[in-house]
């Protein structure tokens, strides 16, 4: 496996969606390629990043207004 | 007697047959995510509260002719996606065209292929990863991703659905959602990297 293909199943690979040998494949290659490691590390921390965000609450005054045209809608 | 919550259908159900208060109930279930996502698919409060005010007004509207085979949550993101969506559309913007944006997002290819050691800032120290400034920085790469990389994203990876109702909620098969899920990831790590390293913050 070279650098090209493992940047193109690399989501599946942090998504645990490939084949095992897919993946034993690409472990192989990341013991030796440190800007793949680089790469997969920060796609990583970037996915994790992302998904940590804190919610908006929903304000008050914006749930008053809908439940307000809703009803008047209906 | 034992008080049971009753499932989307069966509110569904009594907001046909005119229970006061159902439709409440159905909106309260939802109105925090639908909120959410159009927050992020816009990138500011005052568009997320159009979206979220044209997203109900729509499910009220339509509400007659949801079949309940269907999942009512998966219905109600895609007619949310859709009002954000169109609601992107109207916004004077210019987006990136195709081309331009996978130039950017296979960037990273040049890079890994290079000598010069890439620079590791995933484990860098958290009060840096996560401070305002680095949300500001998350919120304004989102803004750049084309629309359709944009919600697939969103749906995903922000919202938390699986693939396969992704893939429902916009009409696309999984691998498609799965390959645009890939490159807007690409692009955001891209954009995280010139943040995290350029700052120095690592």
């Amino acid at each position: 496996m070279n650098c090209r293909d493992l940047l193109e199943g690399l989501s599946d690979y942090l998504d645990k969606d490939l084949a095992d040998k897919t993946c034993r494949e690409i472990e192989e290659h990341l013991k030796d390629c440190h800007n793949c490691r680089v790469v997969v590390n920060t796609l990583r921390r970037t996915v994790t990043l992302y998904r940590e965000l804190p919610r908006e609450e929903l304000p008050g005054d914006v749930q008053v207004r809908l439940h307000k045209i809703i009803q008047l809608d209906e | 007697m034992e008080h049971t919550v009753p499932t989307d259908n069966q509110l569904i159900e009594e907001i046909r047959q005119g229970r006061t208060g159902a439709l409440d109930e159905l909106v309260s279930r939802y109105e925090t995510k639908v909120y959410n996502l159009a927050y992020r698919m816009l990138g500011n409060k005052e568009d997320a509260e159009d979206v979220l005010q044209d997203t109900f007004l729509n499910v009220v509207r339509s509400l007659s002719g949801f079949k309940s085979k269907s999942s009512f949550s998966t219905w109600l993101y895609r007619v949310a996606t859709n009002a954000a969506l169109t609601r992107l559309r109207q916004k004077s913007r210019r987006e990136k065209s195709e081309e331009e944006f996978l130039d950017e997002v296979y960037s990273v290819k040049d890079m890994s292929h290079s000598e010069t050691p890439m620079v590791d800032w995933s484990d860098g120290p958290v009060k840096h990863l996560l401070d305002d400034e680095a949300r500001r920085t998350m919120s304004a790469a989102i803004d750049e991703l084309p629309e359709i990389y944009r919600a697939v994203f969103v749906l995903r990876d922000v919202q938390g659905l699986p693939a396969s109702e992704v893939a429902e909620v916009l009409n696309l098969t999984v691998p498609a959602v799965k390959s645009r899920l890939h490159r807007a990831r690409l692009y955001l790590r891209n954009k995280l990297s010139d943040y995290f390293v350029a700052e120095e913050l690592i």
